[in-house]
């Protein structure tokens, strides 16, 4: 069986490597280099604390088991990719804040997530004492999402894949109602299945290969501090974050992330607008991540920030990945619409898929993520803007 | 916050943007001129304070009587410019914090002028070699400025080496600060030089007052009985605190070292450049394109690609400061006619300047360019990018490991320009190694792309969170 894999970042890497392991040949194409988009804009989180119960969270936790038991594979021919199981903690600012905080907590122990209340200075003395709850979630990770995403490449290499870069994919080729492969800049590319993992990009390659798609573009804006003395250790966000990830507001909404890497620097986050891609960095922007991040860490004031980079995460309209074969087309299949938890989800993401078109017993529920699910069939249709 | 709308604002004070600035007020335009640095003319005109004035300043300096009448202008000092928010149909706004770097009380102002002109001049490009991190191995630039600045010598036994005229005036005052200059080694052999720089002998005439310059450093040299040697570079620095010798090679044509040519030179001090690299994040941040050597393409009027947006002086392309001073006048009398369509327009003489210094500033690229060869003096542990500790073995094993052709991806794997200079010292080297690791880069040029221009405290960011309006 040959598969063709389009889109060289995190989720294509993980999807390449489960079925270059499973025996399949698979050819990734990615029209630029890979890890080059999403997968290297973002903060490598590994997250649970902002996920209720539900399939993504189900995803998730799969997924933090699957990156643990691959960390021997790269452990030796790579640079690091960084896993750090440094935690998460979660602080709200206000009263009503706290309350709702406890809420969700409690709620997401029912399905199996770590939560604990403690007190924020405990775990982190720099913390502005004036916080009203913290939660600390234990499986919180982190990883460098763009070593991690060419750490998968390599092992899928290593299992006969091919990874071609700088291929463009221009248009489908079909064998009577079935796509048998890709038209791309370098030539006809076939293939048994071909399996769209393009992140925010995924709506243009599925229209190329005839299908619509509702996936978008949101945008993130990320600081970098200049290196310093550790005084940030774990994963510290406010409890603004949950909403924020959750909601469809098209405007801008920022939260505060904020974290140490191993390199020393800090990066802060984070933002979420929708506005097409537009790759532009304001000031508006910069100043009100900055604002949030001084609520939680006062003494970041006097710290430089030496760069801002931003990304595009891929946005459904019902905040759920699509993952699976596309009903509308035989041999498409999809593996998109992760948003901001596109690092996290690739692992079980690229289980998933495998397990679906292998015929494998799927070790998560496969129905959530289907491209035709009741949330998200209204909107395959093309809508009037676009 | 509200913007403030200049009919001409002009970023960078040194002789291009003093040039523009000038050109502009004599037109009729409401300018503001602005520089990061905490006085005007930029590296080349880089003297001594206004409190302690030198007396030589004229001897010291080629055109000091032009700058003189330049620097009488209004000039906003220590004034960082951060963010250049790109809006395609016009200049971008210019977001910019003023005052001492390092003071607490920086001021935000944000600009939305009429029309901009950049002159945000070069960064000096330094080639690695081994032992180049070294304490005692400066860039020329850095003695320069040291020798013109502070009138000190970076060492007493000091080789200058690399590419280019800037080797002859940084040798002139090393040996005025005192200092022995053991040669200038230049990496271009006769035969390369000879035929840039005879080429069309009559189109010299007219920059003739350029090479008397060089020809009158060339006799400070003889006078002090200091070496010229061409084809020959400095390949390694050696010593444990600091540099106490250097290995001095002859290279071939394309800059290889010549196998066996190598000897030890004792020495206390290398000076050593390769040549200029344009500084254009505001320029890519606001949208302009560049040219394939990397500096903003502009038209015959200095005009960018982008509306309303001009360039002058080393950021369109390396050719020193007689054509910075051309260029200068031509783009800040097009930006002030460009803001008010009444006003003047532009000299036959003034455009024949810039023409040609421009020619001038082709021989120079031709003469002194740098050439592959020069990869042969590295070792795998030759540190790359000084700020992460990146040396030439972690580059070629990072582009082995993932098999990536983006330079995104293989920086943030190597860590190779994520440093406090944001790739600014190594990002050309970094990225001319890493495309011949990886076959060619996909992405190449990101170098160049430095959305946040300056340091901003996170404080001084959160300062403007309630007041940004969008542009």
């Amino acid at each position: 069986m040959k598969v063709v894999v389009v889109g060289a970042g995190i989720v294509g890497a993980a999807i390449a490597r489960e079925l270059a392991m499973a025996g399949v040949s698979v050819v990734v194409l990615d029209r630029s280099a890979s890890a080059g988009g999403t997968s290297a804009a973002g903060e490598g989180n590994l997250l649970v604390s902002d996920k209720g119960p539900g399939a993504e969270l189900s995803l998730a936790l799969r997924s933090l088991t699957l990156w643990r038991s691959l960390l021997p594979e790269v452990a030796d021919t790579f640079p690091s990719i960084e896993y750090e199981t440094k935690g998460g903690l979660v602080v709200a600012t206000t009263d009503a804040g706290a309350a709702a905080l406890r809420a969700f907590a409690d709620l997401q122990r029912t399905a199996g997530v770590s939560a604990a209340e403690v007190d924020g200075l405990d775990y982190e003395p720099d913390l502005n004492s004036a916080h009203t709850a913290a939660i600390f979630y234990p499986q919180d990770a982190q990883v460098q999402p763009a070593i991690a995403t060419e750490a998968l490449l390599a092992v899928a290499r290593r299992h006969g894949a091919s990874v071609r870069q700088g291929v463009e994919v221009l248009g489908p080729l079909r064998g009577g109602d079935r796509l048998t492969g890709v038209a791309t800049s370098g030539g006809d590319v076939s293939g048994d299945h071909v399996v769209v993992a393009a992140g925010p990009w995924s709506g243009e390659v599925a229209r190329r290969l005839g299908v619509e798609l509702p996936v978008r573009p949101r945008r993130g804006t990320i600081l970098v501090t200049t290196r310093m003395r550790q005084r940030i250790r774990h994963k510290v966000y406010d409890a603004d974050y949950v909403g924020a990830v959750g909601s469809d507001d098209a405007a801008l909404q920022t939260s505060s992330v904020v974290e140490s890497t191993a390199a020393g620097t800090v990066l802060i986050g984070s933002s979420r607008e929708r506005r097409g891609f537009d790759e532009r960095i304001e000031a508006r922007v910069l100043s009100a991540v900055a604002a949030k991040a001084l609520v939680l860490f006062p003494f970041l004031a006097g710290v430089a920030v030496m760069r801002a980079y931003g990304g595009f995460r891929p946005f459904v309209p019902d905040h759920l990945p699509v993952i699976g074969p596309d009903p509308r087309l035989p041999g498409l299949w999809h593996a998109t619409g992760h948003e901001g938890a596109g690092i996290v989800l690739s692992t079980a993401t690229g289980e998933l898929l495998g397990d679906l078109l292998l015929g494998r017993a799927p070790r998560v529920p496969a129905e959530a993520f289907a491209v035709d699910r009741p949330t998200l069939r209204p909107h395959l249709e093309p809508s009037p803007d676009q | 916050m509200s913007a403030e709308t200049p009919d001409v604002l002009v970023v960078g004070a040194g002789p291009a943007g003093l040039a523009a600035a000038d050109a502009a007020r004599r037109a009729g335009a409401r300018v503001v001129l602005l520089d990061a640095a905490g006085d005007a003319g930029g590296q080349y005109w880089r003297h001594l304070p206004a409190s302690r004035p030198a007396a030589a300043e004229r001897v010291l300096h080629h055109g000091w009587d032009r700058f003189a009448a330049l620097r009488g202008q209004e000039v906003l000092t220590d004034a960082q410019v951060w963010l250049a928010e790109r809006h395609d149909d016009r200049p971008p706004t210019l977001h910019v914090l003023v005052g001492p770097a390092d003071g607490s009380d920086r001021v935000r102002r944000t600009f939305a002028p009429t029309t901009l002109v950049l002159a945000t001049g070069a960064y000096e490009r330094t080639l690695p070699f081994p032992g180049w991190d070294l304490p005692g191995v400066f860039t020329a630039g850095a003695a320069q400025a040291l020798a013109k600045a502070e009138r000190i010598a970076v060492g007493r036994r000091v080789v200058v080496a690399g590419a280019g005229p800037f080797l002859l005036p940084v040798a002139a005052s090393l040996v005025r600060t005192g200092a022995q200059v053991l040669g200038v080694l230049e990496a271009n052999g006769w035969r390369r030089l000879a035929r840039a720089w005879s080429a069309r002998p009559a189109e010299l005439l007219s920059t003739r007052h350029k090479a008397g310059e060089l020809a009158g450093y060339v006799r400070d040299l003889a006078r002090h009985r200091i070496p010229y040697r061409t084809g020959t570079a400095v390949v390694a620095a050696h010593g444990t605190d600091r540099v106490t010798s250097v290995t001095v090679a002859r290279l071939d044509a394309d800059w290889a070292p010549v196998m066996g040519s190598e000897r030890r030179v004792p020495a206390d001090a290398v000076c050593v450049s390769h040549g200029f690299v344009p500084r254009t994040e505001l320029a890519v941040s606001a949208g302009c394109r560049l040219t394939r050597d990397g500096g903003v393409r502009t038209d015959e009027n200095g005009l960018t690609s982008v509306p309303g947006v001009y360039a002058a002086g080393e950021i369109t392309g390396i050719g020193g400061a007689d054509l910075a001073l051309a260029e200068g006048v031509v783009a800040g009398l097009a930006a002030a006619a460009a803001a008010d369509p009444a006003g003047g327009g532009i000299s036959a003489g003034q455009r024949r300047d810039r023409t040609v210094n421009q020619r001038f500033a082709a021989r120079l690229e031709a003469a002194h360019g740098i050439r592959p060869g020069w990869v042969g003096w590295l070792a795998d542990d030759t540190v790359i990018c000084r700020c992460e500790e990146v040396t030439a073995g972690d580059l070629r094993a990072g582009a082995a490991a993932t098999g990536s052709r983006g330079l995104r991806s293989l920086k943030l794997s190597t860590r190779a320009g994520l440093g406090v200079c944001q790739g600014r010292v190594c990002g050309r080297t970094v990225e001319d190694l890493l495309n011949r690791h990886t076959g060619g880069l996909l992405d190449a040029g990101r170098t160049e792309t430095r959305p946040l221009a300056a340091f901003v405290r996170l404080g001084e960011l959160a300062a403007g969170a309630d007041k940004e309006e969008p542009a």
